[in-house]
């Protein structure tokens, strides 16, 4: 089934327009809401949506679930602070170029930590991936390049102006979420992709037809490292300050793995969705509520009662009522109206976006 | 050096014995139900401040409390696998269970940090503190007694698993449920006790925590990772895997603390891990261990 549906379709008329239109949205969003805080809220939700999809760009497609990618968002954080204070870069703009550099150091990390974590099975792979995130935790205390718990610095561009100060930022968390997105959109229409799903419905099977597990299990979990490393940097940059517990911080994966799920899984759309309204939701009781008690268990209950619930995730669940209700032949319809009835497609993911952006902005 | 050598091994072995306790809880409920409990660690803690809340308020002793907290924690185990575990499809399971346990995990830790605040606390009794002589060592009382409850304990595990008629369904469920449930034993019922089991461990494995270290709900995390760790290198569902991967961790940790730095020895826990199941997949006393899915 799954196969099936990755089949390179055409785009149709009405998923391009949506696209369009979200990219549009994304692009004034800063323009329109110049309020520091909501821009604030904005990039972390920008930013969530890029690392889960990143996230689910491996587990979701090959059945591996990792709850260690916060390994690549705290490397990638180190990278960035390290080289910015050892070459003393001048605090500006051109730091935004050290992000690819993060991601590849990243993808070094992710090289090494797969190469160990990918030979056992499947739960094993996900307690390895938790001992693997201590010991970088620990690493990231114990090291002296990392300056251990007192944590690094990382030069602020003071002369930029008060009242636009976030939008660099804001651009580049845009700029990270259209190239994960547009990646994992290649990767799911590609012969690679189709190895990765293989996987996960029957490792085995998969192998008896040909196809390199090995090779494409720990090139899909090397690929997701980038943006999340990339992301690590951004984060450095925007917070000025790192400590180990906040970037190796358990609770990213955690996250990822609530965001992609109440999305659903294994969907483009999904992880976009899950990242946009639980990161906003969450960066606002952060801001207004500042208990970081209750949003945990606010947290676990919402987890909880979506794996009950809706095990599939919001999307294809909705997706599968809209198209019950309405006739095959009104979808195409549907989808430039409400962001789409397909769900394994790449119009919900932005139809919902626009959605949700345009929702927060009332 | 020699005697440096002999103390850190009996720190160990003594503190090691507590982690069996803990450990062969998680894997006997990953060996009967292929559930992955990331729960435990917080429910060691949860155990830690009932013995606290007992100790304090109600001025029970801490061995005493256990009468109370064992039996409590029991039944926090079945009501977990029959209001959440039992409910999850069979599909993706094992992935799944991780996910709603860790759910399970997140809500405790939310609930105690509020309840109790992020201070540490740590369990006091005459024996906490005070030590006895032997042959030239100083062994603090509540190590040797920790020790000994463990060994009671796992004892009593033994005997309900190999001399008991719910141990032979129990065994038989682990081996293969569907066979076991079509010679007509109550599968649900036995993976509710044996959750409930694999919890009420955690109660006494707490208490014993609570008093030798000081203790916070976040402590939790920290824990949940050395016993995954334990459990693995033991090979998955193995209780006397578990308890001889807990010693060796232990003691492991006991020396590279003495002769190195304390800093490190938590690093070299999971570095072990890291190394052994680079060489040897399946963990160090696996044979079925990690089993294919």
């Amino acid at each position: 089934m799954a196969i099936l549906s990755a089949k390179a379709k055409p785009i149709s008329k009405g998923k391009a327009a949506v696209v369009v239109a979200a990219i549009a949205v994304i692009a004034v969003f800063p323009l329109v809401f110049t309020n520091p805080a909501v821009t604030e809220i904005a990039i972390f939700a920008l930013m969530f949506m890029a690392t889960s999809e990143a996230w689910n760009g491996f587990a979701g497609w090959s059945g591996y679930f990792s709850l260690g990618h916060a390994v690549f968002f705290g490397v990638g954080a180190y990278t960035f602070a390290i080289i910015a204070n050892d070459y003393k870069l001048p605090a500006g703009s051109g730091l935004f170029l050290l992000m690819p550099v993060a991601g590849v150091v990243a993808m070094v990390a992710a090289v090494l930590v797969g190469a160990v974590a990918l030979r056992t099975k499947r739960h094993t792979f996900v307690v390895i991936t938790i001992g693997v995130f201590f010991i970088f935790q620990l690493l990231g205390y114990n090291l002296s390049i990392t300056a251990g718990a007192s944590g690094l610095q990382v030069p602020t561009p003071y002369n930029w102006n008060a009242a636009t100060f976030n939008n660099p930022f804001y651009y580049a968390a845009a700029i990270l979420l259209g190239f994960t997105v547009g990646l994992y959109w290649i990767i799911r229409r590609s012969a690679f992709g189709l190895q990765l799903l293989a996987i996960r419905d029957d490792e085995e099977r998969a192998k008896g037809l040909g196809v390199p597990v090995w090779r494409v299990k720990l090139s899909a979990f090397v690929i997701s490292s980038f943006p999340v490393g990339m992301a690590g940097a951004l984060f450095a940059f925007l917070i000025g300050q790192i400590y180990p517990n906040t970037v190796f911080n358990p609770l990213f994966d955690l996250s990822w793995a609530l965001m992609t799920l109440v999305g659903g899984i294994g969907t483009i759309a999904g992880p976009l969705l899950g990242g946009v309204v639980l990161e906003s939701v969450q960066q606002y009781l952060n801001l207004y509520l500042s208990n970081a008690d209750i949003y945990l268990i606010v947290y676990g209950v919402v987890f909880l009662a979506v794996m009950f619930w809706m095990p599939r995730g919001v999307v294809p669940t909705v997706g599968d009522a809209l198209r019950r209700r309405r006739g095959a032949g009104e979808a195409t319809i549907a989808a430039t109206n409400n962001g789409g009835t397909d769900s394994s497609s790449e119009g919900k993911a932005t139809g919902s976006l626009a959605g949700v952006v345009q929702e927060g902005g009332k | 050096m020699v005697t440096d050598f002999i103390r850190a091994v009996i720190d160990g072995v003594l503190s090691g014995s507590v982690y069996a306790l803990m450990a062969a809880g998680l894997t006997l409920i990953f060996g009967v139900m292929e559930v992955i409990n990331i729960a435990q660690g917080i429910l060691v803690i949860l155990g830690a401040y009932l013995s606290y809340v007992l100790s304090v308020h109600l001025g029970i002793d801490l061995f005493a409390g256990l009468i109370i907290t064992i039996p409590v924690m029991f039944i926090l185990g079945v009501g977990i696998q029959w209001g959440l575990m039992s409910r999850l499809g069979e599909r993706e399971k094992v992935s799944m269970s991780i996910l709603v346990t860790y759910a399970v995990a997140i809500i405790l830790e939310g609930a105690l940090d509020l309840i109790f605040g992020p201070s540490y606390q740590q369990l006091s009794a005459w024996y906490v503190n005070k030590s006895m002589h032997v042959l030239g060592f100083y062994l603090p009382y509540i190590y040797v007694f920790g020790f000994l409850l463990a060994v009671v304990l796992l004892g009593a595990l033994y005997f309900i698993l190999y001399r008991t008629e719910f141990g032979r369904s129990l065994r038989a469920a682990q081996q293969n449920r569907t066979a076991a449930r079509l010679i007509g034993i109550d599968v649900n019922r036995v993976s509710a006790i044996t959750f409930g089991i694999g919890v009420a461990v955690t109660a006494a494995g707490g208490m014993v925590f609570g008093a030798t270290t000081s203790f916070n709900a976040n402590s939790s995390a920290d824990l949940i990772s050395r016993l995954l760790t334990i459990i693995i290198l033991g090979g998955m569902g193995s209780i006397g895997g578990a308890m001889g991967a807990s010693v060796l961790m232990l003691v492991i940790e006991a020396l590279v603390s003495t002769f190195w730095s304390p800093t490190w020895a938590t690093l070299v826990f999971y570095a072990v891990l890291v190394v052994v199941l680079a060489i040897r997949p399946t963990g160090l006393f696996g044979q079925k261990a990690v089993r294919a899915q």
